[in-house]
């Protein structure tokens, strides 16, 4: 194998061996995502101010008349934080299973790029990569618009980005899952409406899952937007404890599962 | 070995089966490098497949593949590093301008950070797109897009490309500028390997053609080689009423003549070895379709 380039025609050079996930892999697929960014941004933008906006309006001050106080906190500080979780679950379940689906399927930018030297596993996680990005630094716009509805600032509200980051990347992956093992994008509705909605109304949200039936609270303590929407309030608002650390750990631990899953279901697709 | 090293693909006793479908069959393809290689075959002969193998985004489940000297699939990411590959299927980003995606896929092959502009504005040039740099993708033309796809596959400069069916559904035109662009390609040594199911493409382009039929190679050589030995020198095209050509089909069968119906006519190869029982018809030079009818028992376009 030494000797293989010897007698190879011109144009032979020597190259920068490749190894697994390389950076520059990651950096190539990302630059991608964000060319495409540059297209849409300002809709993104756009929505991602005015979805937590209606939620505060909606749920603050029609909910909000009746309901004053959840625990020790105005009932505007739970919804702004409740609605960080339900903007990062959002903005990673839907672009990993949609933007996976139609660029794998319609589009086939994955058979584009796997032609070139990047590996499904590189493809994969740079995807998530990114769309978890985009979910932590919009996860701060549902507390800004918090802030204008009378929210204290708080420094440890920086910390939505990486809690957001980890979240995303999990419900991105588990996007993936989903759009690797749909058979058409249609599909999607089951997903959407049967994991997906419960998903985010059962997680300390819009109301405390403390009294809800005690075998829904059973589950809704396994839902990682629940330990998100914990993680977040309690950076939000200064309160920060040693149950955090769990909090932190289940978003990290399911962060890994729907990483791995989703590189081993969308794997065996593109590669026949 | 010394032969082996200095191919720039390598396949061994390489199968493929989907399912019921046995896709590529005991495939053995050896391809020099420098040379632009044919690979012609009717549809489903499974030449996209054996395409894909070579990128290793079709795992083949028997035999021996390797690539520039790397052994695929475990070193198939280095190979990926150093050769081009122009899809079938356009699969641009219509959301992006040209410029855009040139730039990705610099940055995907490793294209120093310092050349990708470089980079990019050769590969506009070579795909005479330079005035369209910065248009996105859905507003050009179906020739465009295929430039642009061929363009994409040249931006880190490979020793080797793959192009699958690279002129299927263009116009004349068009064609003709892909051609005379892969022609450019084997003038500067970079070894093709393109699949095709144009006869005309291949005879043009091609120094070496695999004829493939079925999942393996049924005959190679150059395209005068391949119509000398298969459909000899002239071909001697009868033309006539259906009971005519019904007539002459009987003769060929039995005096062992090989024949085929060509649209309008019945074909007959080795016109040159024919007896005085040769009907009469115009006589004609034997071209790649003959021959490839004659291999393939298929009629193509």
């Amino acid at each position: 194998m030494m000797s293989g380039g010897s007698q190879l025609p011109p144009g032979a050079q020597t190259r920068a061996s490749v190894g697994r996930l390389e950076p520059a892999a990651l950096a190539g697929v990302m630059s991608r995502d964000v060319a495409i960014f540059g297209r849409y941004w300002k809709a993104t933008t756009f929505s991602s101010i005015v979805q937590p906006t209606i939620y505060l309006l909606a749920f603050g001050l029609g909910l909000g008349a009746l309901l004053h106080k959840v625990g020790h906190l105005t009932y505007v500080q739970y919804v702004a934080t409740g609605v960080v979780a339900t903007a990062v679950l959002f903005s990673s379940a839907f672009p990993g299973m949609f933007n996976t689906f139609i660029r794998w399927q319609f589009q086939r930018t994955y058979d584009a790029m796997l032609a070139a030297p990047v590996d499904v596993e590189e493809l994969i996680t740079a995807e998530i990569l990114w769309i978890s990005l985009r979910a932590g630094v919009y996860g701060l716009a549902p507390l800004l618009v918090g802030l204008a509805f009378g929210l204290e600032p708080e420094l440890g509200m920086l910390l939505v980005v990486p809690i957001g980051f980890v979240t995303g990347f999990g419900f991105a992956a588990f996007g993936v899952t989903v759009a690797a093992v749909a058979k058409t994008i249609d599909n999607f509705n089951y997903i959407t409406s049967a994991v997906l909605t419960p998903l985010f109304l059962v997680a300390g949200t819009f109301f405390p899952i403390s009294n809800l039936p005690a075998g829904v609270r059973a589950v809704a303590q396994v839902n990682p937007l629940y330990h998100c929407v914990q993680l977040v309030r309690d950076a939000s608002l200064g309160s920060l404890g040693t149950p955090d650390l769990v909090h932190a750990g289940v978003l990290l631990a399911f962060a890994l599962l729907m990483w791995r899953l989703a590189i081993q279901q969308l794997g065996r697709r593109l590669i026949d | 070995m010394a032969s082996a090293r200095a191919a720039a693909i390598s396949m061994r006793g390489v199968r493929k089966r989907f399912a019921e479908i046995v896709a590529v069959d005991g495939l053995d393809l050896e391809v020099p490098a420098g040379v632009c290689f044919g690979l012609l075959g009717p549809n489903g002969a499974g030449k996209s497949t054996t395409m894909r193998m070579l990128t290793a985004q079709a795992l083949a489940d028997e035999g021996a593949i390797s690539v520039l000297g790397y052994e695929l699939p475990r070193q198939s990411k280095q190979a990926r590093l150093e050769m081009g590959v122009v899809p079938q299927l356009d699969n641009l980003d219509v959301e992006l301008t040209c410029r855009q995606i040139l730039t990705v896929f610099a940055r995907l092959y490793r294209v120093a950070r310092g050349e990708r502009a470089e980079a990019v504005q050769r590969a506009l040039q070579i795909a005479n797109l330079t005035a369209r740099a910065d248009t996105i993708v859905r507003e050009l033309s179906g020739g465009m897009r295929r430039r642009l796809l061929v363009a994409r596959g040249l931006i880190h400069e490979p020793r080797l490309v793959l192009l699958d069916e690279p002129t299927v559904g263009l116009d004349p035109q068009v064609r003709q500028e892909l051609w005379s662009l892969i022609d450019g390609l084997r003038t500067r040594g970079v070894t093709v390997l393109m699949s095709t199911h144009y006869i005309e493409e291949a005879e043009r382009l091609a120094d070496t053609v695999a004829v493939m039929s079925a999942g393996r190679i049924i005959a190679q050589g150059t395209p005068a080689e391949l119509v000398a030995e298969h459909a000899g020198e002239q071909v001697l095209e009868v033309y006539g009423p259906p009971e005519r050509l019904a007539q002459v089909d009987e003769l060929a069968a039995s005096n062992g003549w090989a024949s085929r119906r060509s649209g309008p006519a019945v074909a007959i190869m080795r016109a040159e070895t024919l007896n005085g029982l040769a009907p009469e018809g115009v006589r004609r030079p034997a071209n790649l379709e003959d021959a490839f009818v004659a291999l393939t028992g298929q009629e193509i376009e």
